[in-house]
């Protein structure tokens, strides 16, 4: 067990290196960060005086290395376009993110669990081939036309809804929270809803095949020989036996989450690490974008490394063996 | 899940002329529907040039004049242009076609790039074991751990300043399909890696393997058709992500360029015009891209169930 | 317990709006960009002005016509040819309470001369500033300088001792990993103080009640409280101004403007912009590097320039794709621009066919290929008229490869010298056409991309930067267009309009540098 978990440790933080150099090597090449800092009427001099100073002359290995030692002490250095801190950027904008990814991940379980449940016990009726199809819609359109659409109707047309922001927030130390207003909560339904709706689909249409699965094993068969209620099969035992995967896949959601509320807040201009960071694309802020990066591989990284455990400890016959499943969420 | 335990499996071709796969196609009406959409927009965009009224591509044919002309049943539209113009005065209903032609062809070229590249490493991986499977799985995981649409954009981003200027433009749709394709591979390589490791301890490979059949001929002609089927379906569905992807990576302003665009870009430019009344310029767009992605899902939907015997 | 806070809460919110329901206004405004800094002289940027421009004064400010009248300094003059001297304002407090005097002045304009500032370009011929007495300072010029006056207007004062106690004797340095201390805070004397900086996210003003400049410059503003927030999206900040979640929306994409104009209580106001857009040509190389055309460049015959500036239906592009909100251009500075005139401005006329005539006879009777370079983030609907542009020329045979990119890497290949034909904007904040010579025209000129270099044009410009005789000097300003414009070396199209939307109830006035002044702002 101990030796299983260095390796897997050592072989999280190669990775993490292995992000860390491609999210650095890469975005060091996107763009002149130089052109976003002074003004359009600047003089050539200025430019390549900058670009000294901010040592983006210097060879790729001596800034690279800067970059590891830096990162290591979360210091990713100071944005380029708002002169600060990366990490306290993040910091600040960490907060809007990690509340929209967790409504949505309690919106998307919470309906796409029962509704997965109910296609796959009654999978046959009506009402669950209807909810499979609209699942299939829902799947099938892309999220930015989703919040487009929801801002039309709700802020536009119909003005009951705010077509951007966090609303009201209120300060609890340096944590900006946004659930502590009526206001707050009305600004977070329409994001809420679209970034958690390719979600709801998929834990939807991924219980339904774990239910059918489980539902045709022999524990279930003998379940029923035994002469046990239905309810008593489908609650106490079916959905007992799906659920380990779908923690699973819980968890890697709230990963896949924090990468598509780039486009949800984008649409909706939630200010959070997602818009920082696409804004830092435009302006090709090179501390950010990588910091970002660095940092949404780093919770990934976690949440598979606790997977993996977690597989390890339910059946270590598995020898860490996870289920495709897992994989067609990211 | 179902698809890559699918242990009683054979191969594709048999599977195919499996008069239980075509049963179950003729008795589901809405898979028909959207077998027969889907083939209408592969015809289409197979021959645009032929069926579209105007070539949105060449330049000197588009009339600045003409643009933002509603559809021809509406009280402001002209008759020459059926579902109306966009802001370049170009054929909504032609770019439509020419815009499904390369949503298909980045989508269809992604999944095939992704497949070969998932699919070998895969049943190579699960096949050979050890060290290499460590590796290659490992690497899969880190790619995991970075989301596709951000893989996607660290791809296209450093392939845009590596590559010459000049070549931009008529790069930009294969650094697309490439980006996407990348982006996808552990997928493939999980579902056949898994696959394989079953396979791999079945009798008919064992005896194979003690009568000296070549490892490599091994994976080819008994491991690969077995995992065929649930290749198939990711497949499939993998297209529907695949076009999507490509819209989404447009809406973030780097997917194919405008003057040749695809549904996604087109849903872009349109999203301007959505407030100004001009909303057949988004609204077509959208209705082509869920119609066509959504059959598609349906196929895979069809096909997944199909494919796996035990759920129906 | 919590819904308790949570109602004490709402209790307290509540009162507090009902007490100040009386007098208190807030004007809420959205706009692309938010401001990247609040440091004074570290960002040339508008959007950062703009912000900066509510907090901080300058000696000499700019009125609703952009006409100067007096800042913080109450008269100026010239002393000597290169020396000028400034009166200051007295019993001028700063908002942290500290009086205001020439130290102050002498301070400012030295930081903003700085290494690490972003606005020496703007004061680069002043060699010294000297204090006289409390209230008055000269500024002396390495040689005369007339529009020294028109060039300080964008130069802000801090005060000297604050910016000493908090270690900001120096403008933001990138390279730098710390914050400075005034990126995000502010001791202006301007008439709004800051009351809260989120960067990105929301910035809140209240009025200066005891500024200096109400009823000496302009009429007091009734609005209480400025609060900004950035919205990138364009059709989110269109959503947010329909459905009154701001007041006011600085840059309203120009399809959405009907639509905001035919919502009941919310209106549109546009006035010309101080800012050009064109096309460059490079013509000084021997070839060009994306094009068919092999051995020989296509742009150093004046006919193909001619067939291109022919080829193109400016007045196509203004109805349509502009929606009317532009007015082509015959030159590249606007009206409002010293130097310009109305006869300077007439276009060739639109005419493919002889624009035709003329690629023949310049020996491409089949035309030939080329790439176009052109931002996608800049400009109003800079991409659209690039598209355009690719389809008018292709009627004439030009087949153009439209390169449309953000602009952060645009204007770097315009700085690698990387293009061939590019689309650019400019701008001009001293009000001057010398600005436009010396950065476009001269050879020399840093934003010169077009090889385009012309031995007279370029005496003329030295000419008049020293020349105080206005009269003389708008006669070499003259000449100079007059050659600039023969060469078609840039093929004009049009000067931007500037449109604002905003609610009835709010009275705005519009300017054309595109940076509103909430002092003048009055609310229902």
């Amino acid at each position: 067990m101990v030796s299983f978990l260095i390796r897997r440790v050592v072989q999280a933080i190669l990775v993490m290196l292995a992000v860390a150099f491609l999210s650095f090597s890469m975005f060091n090449y996107a763009g002149d960060p130089v052109n976003n800092m002074v003004g359009q009427e600047a003089s050539r001099e200025d430019r390549a005086e900058l670009r000294e100073r901010l040592g983006l002359n210097d060879p790729f290995p001596v800034q690279f290395a800067r970059f590891v030692g830096n990162a290591i002490q979360g210091n990713f250095g100071i944005s380029y376009q708002l002169q600060r801190p990366v990490a306290d950027l993040i910091a600040e904008r960490m907060p809007a993110t990690l509340e929209l990814v967790l409504v949505s991940a309690i919106l998307a379980l919470s309906t796409g669990i029962p509704l997965g449940v109910y296609c796959g016990i009654a999978r046959h009726s009506w009402l669950s081939r209807f909810f499979l199809t609209i699942s299939l819609v829902g799947v099938s359109l892309p999220t930015f036309v989703i919040g487009i659409f929801l801002i039309y109707i709700f802020a536009v047309t119909l003005g009951v809804l705010p077509s951007f922001g966090r609303g009201g927030v209120v300060e609890l130390g340096w944590w900006k929270t946004s659930f502590l207003t009526a206001d707050g909560w009305r600004s977070l339904i329409m994001p809420a809803i679209t970034l958690s709706l390719f979600q709801t689909t998929l834990i939807m249409r991924l219980v339904r095949a774990e239910m059918l699965e489980v539902m045709r094993t022999d524990y279930i068969k003998f379940a029923r020989a035994r002469g046990l209620s239905n309810r008593a099969i489908n609650f106490g035992h079916a959905l007992k036996n799906t659920l380990v995967p779908v923690i699973t896949i819980a968890g890697l959601n709230i990963g896949a989450l924090i990468a598509f509320s780039i486009i949800t807040e984008t649409v909706f201009q939630w200010p959070g690490m997602g818009l920082l960071f696409i804004q830092a694309v435009s302006f090709a802020d090179v501390p950010i974008m990588s910091g970002y990066l660095v940092l949404v591989a780093l919770v990934f990284v976690t949440i598979n490394l606790i997977v993996d455990l977690l597989y390890y400890a339910v059946d270590p016959r598995l020898k860490v063996d996870r289920g495709t499943s897992a994989g067609r969420i990211a | 899940m179902s698809i890559d335990s699918d242990s009683g499996a054979k191969g594709l071709l048999g599977r195919a002329l499996d008069s239980d796969l075509w049963f179950s196609f003729t008795r589901s009406p809405v898979v028909m529907v959207a077998a027969v959409v889907t083939l209408l927009y592969f015809l289409a965009a197979i021959f645009a040039p032929l069926v579209a009224p105007q070539n949105p591509f060449d330049p000197a044919s588009l009339s600045l004049g003409d643009s933002f002309t509603a559809p021809a049943w509406t009280e402001y539209g002209m008759p020459e242009y059926l579902l109306g113009t966009d802001d370049q005065g170009r054929d909504i209903l032609s770019t439509l076609i020419y815009g499904a032609r390369i949503s298909l062809l980045v989508g269809f070229a992604a999944v095939i790039l992704s497949a070969v590249i998932g699919i070998s490493l895969g049943v190579t991986a699960g096949y050979v074991g050890g060290g290499f499977e460590s590796v290659v799985m490992r690497v899969a995981d880190v790619q995991l751990t970075v989301p596709g649409i951000l893989v996607a954009l660290m791809i296209d981003g450093v392939a845009r300043t590596a590559m010459p200027r000049e070549l931009h433009d008529q790069i930009a749709i294969y650094v697309v399909i490439f980006a996407i394709g990348v982006s996808d591979w552990p997928q493939y390589a999980r579902v056949t890696r898994g696959a394989t490791m079953v396979e791999k301890s079945r009798e008919y490979v064992q005896a194979a393997k003690v009568i000296g059949i070549h490892p490599l001929l091994i994976m080819l002609r008994h491991i690969l058709p077995n995992v065929m089927g649930p290749v198939l379906v990711l497949a499939t569905i993998g297209l529907a992500l695949a076009i999507i992807a490509e819209a989404t990576l447009s809406f973030l302003g780097v997917g194919v360029p405008p003057t040749t665009p695809s549904l996604g870009t087109l849903i872009r430019v349109g999203n301007n015009f959505l407030f100004s009344g001009e909303w057949w310029i988004t609204f077509f767009p959208c209705l082509a891209l869920i119609g066509l992605v959504l059959s598609v899902n349906l196929l895979g939907d069809w096909l997944r169930d199909a494919l796996n015997p035990r759920l129906r | 317990m919590k819904t308790l806070a949570y109602a004490l809460g709402i209790g307290v919110a509540l009162a507090t709006a009902v007490s100040g329901a009386a007098d208190a206004k807030t004007l809420r405004w959205a706009s692309q960009g938010d401001a990247l800094t609040l440091d004074p002289h570290a960002q040339n940027e508008g959007p950062t002005s703009t912000m900066n421009s509510q907090i901080y004064d300058a000696l000499i400010l700019r009125d609703k016509d952009l006409k100067k009248i007096p800042g913080l300094a109450v008269s100026w003059a010239p002393v000597e040819p290169t020396v000028w001297e400034f009166k200051l304002r007295e019993g001028v407090t700063f908002h942290g309470g500290q009086p205001f005097n020439a130290d102050d002045v002498v301070f400012s304009f030295e930081r903003a001369l700085s290494e690490t500032s972003d606005f020496k370009n703007y004061i680069n011929s002043v060699s010294e500033i000297r204090k006289v007495d409390d209230y008055t300072v000269q500024i002396v010029t390495d040689g005369p300088n007339p529009i020294l006056p028109d060039q300080i207007t964008s130069i802000r004062i801090m005060d000297q001792e604050w910016s000493q106690e908090h270690g900001v004797e120096k403008p933001q340095d990138y390279a730098g990993e710390q914050e400075t201390y005034a990126v995000r805070n502010t001791n202006g004397t301007g008439p709004f103080i800051l009351e809260k900086r989120d960067p990105g996210i929301e910035t809140v003003l209240k009025v200066n009640d005891g500024w200096w400049g109400w009823d000496v410059t302009d009429a007091k503003t009734n609005v209480t409280e400025v609060v900004y927030k950035p919205i990138a999206n364009p059709a989110t900040r269109v959503a947010a101004l329909l459905s009154r979640e701001v007041d006011f929306v600085l840059d309203p994409p120009l399809q959405d403007l009907k639509r905001i104009e035919s919502t009941p209580n919310l209106k549109v106001q546009q006035i010309n912009q101080i800012r050009t857009i064109f096309f460059g040509l490079d013509l000084g190389r021997d070839e060009l590097r994306n094009s068919d055309v092999t051995g020989k460049n296509p742009f150093q015959d004046p006919k193909v320039r001619e067939a291109m500036y022919r080829a193109i239906d400016i007045e196509t592009i203004q109805r349509k794709t502009m929606r009317g909100l532009s007015f082509p251009a015959g030159i590249i500075t606007s009206p409002g621009v010293n130097g310009y005139t109305e006869a300077l401005d007439e276009r060739m006329a639109f005419d493919p066919d002889q624009a035709k005539a003329l690629l023949a006879e310049a020996g491409y009777p089949d035309g030939f290929g080329v790439q176009l370079d052109c931002p996608n983030d800049r400009y109003n609907n800079d991409e659209a008229i690039c598209q355009a542009t690719v389809g008018m020329l292709a009627k004439i045979g030009i087949k153009v490869n439209l390169n449309a990119t953000p602009k952060s890497i645009h204007f770097k290949s315009l700085q690698n010298k990387e293009s061939d034909f590019y689309m650019l904007g400019w701008g001009v904040p001293t009000l001057d056409s010398h600005y436009v010579f010396s950065y476009l025209a001269a050879s020399e000129g840093s934003w010169n991309f077009t090889g385009f270099s012309d031995a007279r044009l370029d005496e003329l410009t030295k000419a008049m930067e020293v020349e105080t005789d206005a009269a003389k000097r708008d006669a070499m300003i003259a000449e100079a267009w007059d050659i600039l414009k023969a060469s078609n070396a840039y093929l004009p199209l049009h000067h931007q309009v500037i449109a604002w939307g905003m609610s009835d109830g709010l009275e705005l006035p519009i300017v054309p540098n595109d940076s509103p002044s909430f002092r003048m702002a009055q609310m229902r």
